[in-house]
Formats: C-alpha cells, structure tokens, sequence
C-alpha cells in the first residue's frame, strides 16, 4: 500500500529476530503516529510460516525466491528495490544487525532516497520523521529530518522493547514475486559453528563481563573470581576477545551472543552500542567505569564511578562474606 | 591481487567532542582524527592476502589532519601505494564519501581496475549510510560486509569471504570479483610498525596525490541538531570507596534474589 | 650514599651494532670470559633461548643474526642484574641488549597486543594507556595543594617536577602524586608541573626495542625543555624510568639539566622534613629496590633513610635487597607482556617478589617506581596475600607521616 510504513521482517536459520520485533514495536507508533498502515516485508525461501509472527503490522507482503534461502544482503535488497518501486511506502526500517546490515543503505541508494543510519529512535514531528542517530561510539546523537518523503531507516536493536512488538493476531499475507538474477555474485556456501564446549553464556544467571578497562588479561582472574562467588560466568566485550583474553564464545554483543542474565556486571566496558545490543535485557545492569560519561551507564541501573580492578576484589569479599 | 584499501579518518573518541555554536556540526578546531578502526583492519586483511597471493596493494584516503603519518605507516606496514585525495572538506557521511571515493576510483589513473576493494565495515559517521554498500552500487561491484577473513584459490575469478552472523556463527560465501567487502576485523589483529620504519620509509617513499573532484555533493540528510546524550535514564550512582560500594551491591543483589 | 656506588660512566650514543667494535664500550665484550654470571642472575635467565652471555659468544663468533629471529630477549624486563653481576663491568643493559632488542623488535613475527596497544597509545596520545592527553592534568583537580603549570606562569621556578604517565593518569599512581604534592608543599619547594604538554619520557620503548618511538618521545621533550629554557632550575621526577631516561639517554640530545629522582631529592631535604613526620605509622614496612634507581643508579640507602625517619616504621628487608632485589618484572616493555609471559606459562616475577615480601612477615611493601603499586598490588591479589600486604609508595608514606 502506499504511503505505508514497512519493516523488513529479519530472520535467521528458522526464527524471526528479535530486532524484528523491536521494529515492528517502533514501526506500529509510527504508522499510528502518521495514521498510515504498518507492513511487514518477509524476504526468504520456505519461510512464508514466519509470516504468522508479524502481527502487529496490518498486513505482510511475503517474497519466496531461492536467492533468499540465506540473507546476502545483495538479494535482500534487490527483492525490496523492486518492491518499494512497484508500491511506493513512506518509510522502511531495517534493523543494523550482522545479518542485515547492508541492507538498508544498498536500497536507499539503489532507490535514490535518502537514509538515515545508526536510529535509536523515530519519531513523528509535524507529519514528518525524525530520527536519533547514534555517533561515534555513542558519544554525539544526532536529530535528523526526513521530511515527506521516502526513506530507509536504519534502526539500532534496542530501539523499542520487543513485548511490544510480539501480536497473537494473524495478519493476511499478500504472496509478492520478485526476479532475482540466476547466477547471483554472491553466493552462500556454508555456516562455521561455534566451536563446543566452552560455557555457554546465554545460560548463565549472572555474568561478569569484562571490557578495556580491565587494563590485561592476568586481572581477568578478579572476574572470575567474582563470577565463581556469584555462580556465574566471565563474558566480555569485543575488543576483550580480540585481544585474546576470552574465546570468541564469551562475546556479548553484536558479533557475539545476545544474553539476558539476572544479574549482568559490566566491568571496564564503556557501552558502545554494539555491546549494549547484547545485554541490554538483562534484568539487572551493574555498570563499574572510570569514565562518567560512559554510555553503559545510561543502560545500566546501577553505576559505579570506580576502576573495575578496586571494585571487582571488594564485591567478591562481600559477597563471600554475606554467604557466610 | 590487487587490492585498493579505502581508508577514512574519523574523530577519535578518547578526546571529548564538542559541538559547534550552530548545534548541528561538530566543533572541529580540537577535533583529533584517528583512522577508522574497522579500516585499520581492512589493511590488514589486505596485506595478508598480499603475503599469500602477491599483487599490490593501494591505500585510498580523503586528506585530513594526520593522514600523512598514517599513510606513510600504511607503506611502512607494506602497501605498495598511498593515494591522499587532496581538495577534500570534512566531509560526515557514508553517502558523500562513497561518492567521493567512486569519483577518484574511476577517474585517477591506475586505481581500476582492482580485484578487491576492501575497507572498514562502517564508520562512526555513516549517518546517511554505510560507505561500502553505497560504494559497491556505484561501481555496480557485488558486496560483502562483516568480513573476518577473505581467502582465494590462486588467481581466480571469485574469493570466499566469511561473515559473521550472531552467536558467534560464522559463514562462507562465494564472492565474484572484483567485489567491495566491508571488513569487520582481519584475520590477526593489524600489525605493528615499528616507528623508525615509518621514519625510513617517510624518507624512501612518496604519497601520491589526486584531486578530489568537483561537486561531490552532500548527503541528502537534513541535521536538525547534534548533542551530546543526556542520559534521560541514567544509572543510579554508588559511591563509596570499593568495600562501600560492594556493600551497597550486596544489598541490591539480596533485594533482587540474586544472592 | 648515592652517586658513589653507581654502575655508570657515560654510554656512548652513536654506537650501532655495525660499528660496535670501534668503540671502547664495544670492544669490552671481547674480554667476556662466559663465566654465565648474567644468565644465572637473570630473572628470566632459565627460559631464554639467548641469555646475554650466549648473546656475547653468538656476536663474537658473527653469528648474532640468529639471535634477531627469536623472541628471547621479550623475555629481558632490563632490570640491570647481569650489568651489576658482570665481573667485566661489561654494560650489557645499558649498550648491547637494548642494541640486540632493536633487531629483534624489528624482526617480530607479531608484537604481542598488549605491548603493542602500549607502544601505538605512546606515540599517539603520550602515555601507555590510551588516555586523553588533555586530561593529563586532570589529577590537579584532586588535590588539596595548587599545582602551578609552568608553561602558565610568568616566573620561572626551582623545580620542574616532572609528573610521568602512571602518576598522572592510573588511580593507585595519583596516590603518589597527591602524596609528593603535600610533601612539596611542606617542604616550601618552588615547583611547577608541564601539565598537558608532558608526555611520557619514553624509557620503555627504548628498553623493549622500539627506538624509534623512544627517539619520537625524547625529540618532543627536549624540544619541551628547550621552550622553557630558563624556567626552571633542575627537573624532579617520581618516575624512576623517566629519571633513567634524563640521566643517560637525553644527554646525547644536549641535554644538561639537573635531574632528580624523588627519593634521592627528598632524601637531601632529610632533615627540613624529619619534624613533618609527626604522625607515628606502626607499620612493619619492607622496601623493594627498583631496578633504575638501585642497581643503576645506586641509590639503595636513600629511600631506606626516608623510611626509617618516619615514626614507627620498622624497616625489614627481603632475602633478596639492594643489588640483588628481584626486578617487578616491568621494565624493557614488560609492564606490557604480562599477557605474554602467562601464555607461555612463566612466573610473573612480580608474584615472585610479592611472596618475599610476606615472607618478611611485612605488612607494607614500599616502592619507588610508580610501576610497581599496580605490579605488586595485583601480584597480592592473585596470591591472596591482600589481606596481609598493602603496596604503598614511600612517598605515599612520608605524605601520611605528615600531619594535614
């Protein structure tokens, strides 16, 4: 329909995302916000099933084409060119995820409209959209407008909470074709497992994440220290596992695993989205920093104005000693 | 192989940044630039791909404060060629720096045709989108992005790039080239260089230069303001010193059941 | 005291491993005897491929190109143990290993990342942490006592007190800092800080090999110095690498300052502050020599007088004292391969040096080299000695003695 807003409904290896909902929550308030309907766009191969998770828009437009079994971001967006050309719509959010990152900017330029990157929030404004975009690590957000017309929004995970976006409802399919080229230039071969046999932290009650302000891997002993009084688990940030000090199997974040602890306890990490993305739903958020302004601070409910490494030893002895 | 590495410097976040009187830009007078992280590995990635398979490869950057000595560590490091394209204002955006980087691609002299065209993922300031996609659009090239490793079987047609997905998963895909690949991080980490062979190599070794061309326009994005975030929901503080402090989360922590 | 017991005569600047033999210094080593004194001595002796006097045989036989392609001397934290113990006065510290280091450095397959983000954080933002270089002076702001900046004022000062990395950005490096502040100020010392424009003096990068940023560093200091010429009468500093650094290195480079390492420059003013130590500390205190300012340079008894005229101390000494203390294990870039050394499965010689302390039945260990506080500190974490030791710089100490 058009004039309506769209969300490219992600999913992965069976299972629609939780940015999906995050962007169907956004894109309900402002569908409602604009008085216009709310589409979901399901791009995919045998996964038309999926469709019935995306209640919460009005309708989905659902695409089935071999080139889509796997996301590569270069079919992704032909199919949706093709798509927003035939049907005009007001505005599409693609969520900024390691599955669909390119997404979004490869349409807004094959479409010649513009996009706005990095939201971490849309709102309506006199029949217009702003968008917040987040800059530099978190440090600058930027108020943009995208006036009347068309755009691709880029939206950060986290944007709004996924509950709102799940609906019991329905909602009617609409079958769409696209052509995709037969002989596409990128082309999916095969997933690398995770190596096994490492704790699996998406388990854990409670995790100690470790961050740069750990300063060396030899002070990775207070974490796991604390983790093993609190019963939990040592998980870390990006540049931690680069670095070498944990396997890429404790990476909370974007490129790591999604985790939604009781109890999480950032230590030394500075909160760049890309971590937030990963620990955001825990229940509980412990952030220690030397840094005032540290974005996991406004993620977190608890902050500690501190260096990890004098925190970290003394909340082990007090919670050794209130264990008795 | 060879391989172009586009390089941008952004603002380097361990200084505060502040922002101008107008509200919409960034006060750019104690503004330091570092070279875009992801960017950094891009290199990388391109250098080991060098060692493996031989070919050349150019280091591509718009001017600003400090590329020269980066550039020059990017051929200390062993890029055959540094490319600075000069006349370029600061430029915010993934759109106009594609645009620019296609416009100098195509018309400076012996930069196309390259197999691969490697840079950084994104960039902090990709506000109205990331550079690599827009990039690969305009010279209508297949692309990549999350790359963690790029491997080729001899002097083919294609590479295999391998992305990641969440959950620590990884996956390969067949890439035709000439691709442009957003790299997330090189295989290792980007090497060191030793400074007094940056020093040697500022004495043996040239940057080129190619102008930047003429109306490369903006992105269409209209910036209303930019600010630096209020925390609207700030973490509630503790102070103390650290015995304090683990008290008071001890208490927390026996509120919420967690101990 | 002092001075008279030092190691040092001038190390000559433009020796290269090419014309090593040319010069006197060089030609020492062909008297070396391979009694294997230095290889026993050294800390790390057991695990290196080439310990020094291997080192002196491959370079006499013209086979030290080998040498280049290992990793052995990663393993050198240049704590001048084999340089005191050589019966030749053969300056291997000093002269050949920081030559050999530089080759090796150069022919790393990979800089272990730990180091590395320290050498690239040196060379862009001047300290080894990666901290905001405008922020240097931002511990001013936690002390009761004004720290004039020099480059802000319209006189010229006494002392040039130069602050170092450590002591300006690290938490436990700030004690030091606030401490030696209070004393200055007790002390009527006329002195001034380079706030923002300082940056580290860059002793580690030369003793790990990485010249070239050693030489970044030293052009920016001096050129620093120079600005300032007039200014100040004599530089003071806390840092006992930087201290190094100024005495043997900068020379070469013109400069002719006096320079000072605190304790040796609280120690001349023993006396005026003797009264100040009105506050009786009850501690069992023992004192671990740092390498530069012990065996380098000599100054064993000085920050031993500085203790003992604290009320109350009781001064013990480890097995292992003066010119045969155990080396922190960070110095020659080792602050930086902790990481490195773990991996490898070596004794952090910090934890070596930490359990000599508790042995002593001390319930301070006291320090001269801002180093060492998050050295030994996390060394008692990790041995679970914390409980029974507290790490604290003798100015620390001296600054508590001092009635507020």
């Amino acid at each position: 329909m058009s004039g309506s807003i769209w969300v490219l409904a992600e999913h992965w290896r069976g299972q629609l995302s939780e940015s999906t909902y995050e962007l169907l929550a956004l894109g309900r308030e402002i569908a409602d916000g604009l008085g216009v309907e709310l589409q979901a766009v399901l791009l995919g191969h045998g996964a038309a099933d999926l469709a019935k998770g995306l209640g919460k828009a009005n309708s989905v437009l659902s695409v089935d084409h071999s080139s889509l079994c796997e996301p590569v971001p270069e079919a992704c967006a032909a199919a949706l060119v093709q798509l927003i050309k035939e049907r005009r719509p007001r505005s599409v959010l693609v969520p900024l995820t390691n599955i669909s990152m390119g997404v979004g900017t490869l349409v807004s330029t094959a479409v010649k409209v513009p996009a706005a990157n990095f939201c971490r929030d849309v709102r309506v404004v006199d029949g217009g959209l702003q968008a917040t975009c987040v800059l530099y690590g978190g440090k600058i957000e930027a108020t943009v407008t995208m006036g009347a017309e068309c755009s691709i929004l880029g939206i950060w995970p986290g944007a709004r909470a996924a509950e709102n976006g799940r609906s019991d409802v329905v909602p009617p399919v609409e079958p769409v074709t696209v052509s995709l080229p037969e002989a596409p230039r990128v082309r999916f071969k095969r997933y690398i497992e995770p190596e096994a046999g490492d704790v699996d932290i998406t388990q854990q009650d409670t995790l100690v994440a470790v961050g740069r302000g750990m300063q060396g891997q030899a002070n990775l002993a207070l974490a796991e220290e604390l983790a093993e009084v609190l019963g939990g688990a040592v998980c870390g940030s990006r540049p931690v596992i680069d670095q070498g000090w944990l396997p890429l199997s404790r990476q909370v974040g974007k490129s790591g695993v999604s985790v939604k602890p009781k109890l999480y306890l950032a230590a030394g990490i500075s909160g760049a989205p890309e971590h937030v993305e990963g620990m955001k739903n825990a229940a509980l958020i412990i952030a220690v920093n030397t840094d005032p302004r540290a974005p996991i601070f406004n993620v977190a409910h608890y902050g500690i104005l501190a260096d990890a490494l004098e925190v970290l030893p003394a909340l082990t002895e007090a919670v050794r000693g209130k264990k008795g | 192989m060879n391989i172009l590495v586009l390089l941008r410097m952004i603002p380097d976040v361990v200084e505060e940044l502040e922002i101008s009187n107008d509200g919409k830009t960034l006060d750019r007078e104690f503004l330091r630039l570092i070279p875009n992280e992801t960017d950094d590995h891009a290199l990388e990635e391109a250098l080991l791909l060098k060692e493996r398979h031989g070919g050349k490869v150019t280091v591509v950057a718009p001017d600003a404060p400090e590329l020269d000595d980066v550039l020059f560590a990017c051929l200390a490091k062993g890029a055959d060629r540094a490319v600075k394209i000069s006349g370029v204002e600061p430029v915010m955006g993934g759109r106009a720096a594609a645009r620019l980087m296609a416009q100098v691609l195509t018309t400076a002299p012996g930069l196309l045709p390259a197999d691969l065209i490697l840079t950084g993922v994104q960039s902090t300031e990709d506000l109205d989108g990331l550079m690599a996609p827009i990039l690969s659009h305009l010279l209508q090239l297949p692309y990549v992005d999350n790359v963690t490793q790029v491997t080729a079987d001899g002097p083919g047609k294609t590479v295999t790039a391998v992305k990641e997905f969440p959950s620590a998963v990884r996956a390969e895909f067949d890439v035709q080239l000439p691709a442009v690949l957003g790299i997330q991080a090189a295989e290792k980490p980007p090497r060191y260089v030793p400074v007094a062979k940056v020093r040697a190599v500022m004495k043996s070794q040239h940057l080129e230069s190619a102008a930047a061309p003429a109306g490369v326009e903006a992105g269409q994005l209209e910036i209303l303001q930019m600010a630096k975030p209020e925390p609207a929901e700030h973490a509630e503080m503790l102070a103390g010193d650290p015995a304090q402090v683990a008290g008071k989360i001890c208490e927390i922590l026996a509120a919420r059941g967690v101990l | 005291m002092g001075t008279e017991t030092t190691l040092v005569s001038e190390a000559p600047c433009e020796i290269t491993l090419e014309n090593f033999l040319e010069f006197p210094e060089g030609r020492k080593v062909l008297s070396c005897i391979q009694c294997g004194l230095c290889a026993g001595t050294c800390p790390y002796g057991d695990v290196m491929d080439y310990p020094p006097r291997r080192i002196i045989a491959m370079l006499r036989a013209g086979m030290l190109e080998k040498v280049f392609h290992s990793e052995s001397l990663l393993n050198c934290v240049a704590c001048y143990a084999c340089m005191a113990k050589c019966p030749r006065d053969i300056r291997l510290t000093e002269v050949l290993l920081p030559l050999v280091k530089e080759e090796i450095f150069v022919h790393l397959p990979e800089v272990p990342p730990e180091l590395q983000k320290a050498l690239q954080n040196t060379l862009r933002y001047g300290n080894p942490m990666g901290e905001s270089p405008r922020k240097r002076v931002a511990w001013t702001k936690t002390t009761d006592v004004p720290i004039p900046i020099l480059g802000e004022m319209s006189r010229p000062v006494d002392v040039l007190w130069f602050v170092e990395c450590y002591t300006s950005y690290h938490p436990r490096g700030q004690d030091n800092s606030r401490a030696l502040a209070k004393i200055f100020n007790g002390l009527g010392i006329d002195f001034a800080i380079l706030g923002n424009e300082e940056k580290c003096a860059g002793e580690c990068a030369r003793l790990v090999g990485e010249a070239g940023l050693f030489g970044t560093l030293q052009d920016y200091t001096m050129t620093l110095f120079r600005r300032y010429e007039g200014r100040f009468n004599r530089i003071v500093t806390s840092g006992a690498h930087a201290y190094d650094a100024f005495r043997y290195q900068y020379p070469a480079l013109g400069f002719d300052y006096q320079v000072d390492h605190t304790m040796p420059f609280l120690f001349q003013h023993l006396e005026q502050l003797k009264p100040m130590l009105s506050r009786k500390l009850n501690y069992r205190v023992t004192y671990h020599d740092a390498c530069c300012l012990g065996r380098h340079n000599g100054f064993y008894e000085e920050p031993r007088a500085l203790l003992t005229a604290i009320p109350g101390v009781k001064l013990v000494e480890m097995t292992h004292n003066r010119i045969n203390s155990i080396c922190c294990g960070g110095g020659g870039g080792g602050m930086w391969l902790d990481t490195y050394y773990k991996a490898k499965g070596y004794e952090r010689l910090s934890e070596r040096r930490v359990k000599e302390a508790v042995a002593t039945g001390a319930d301070v260990l006291a320090i001269s080299c801002p180093y060492e506080v998050s050295r030994f500190e996390d060394a008692a974490k990790v041995l679970g000695y914390d409980n029974k030791l507290v790490v604290r710089d003798i100015s620390e100490l001296l600054a508590e003695a001092m009635q507020s």
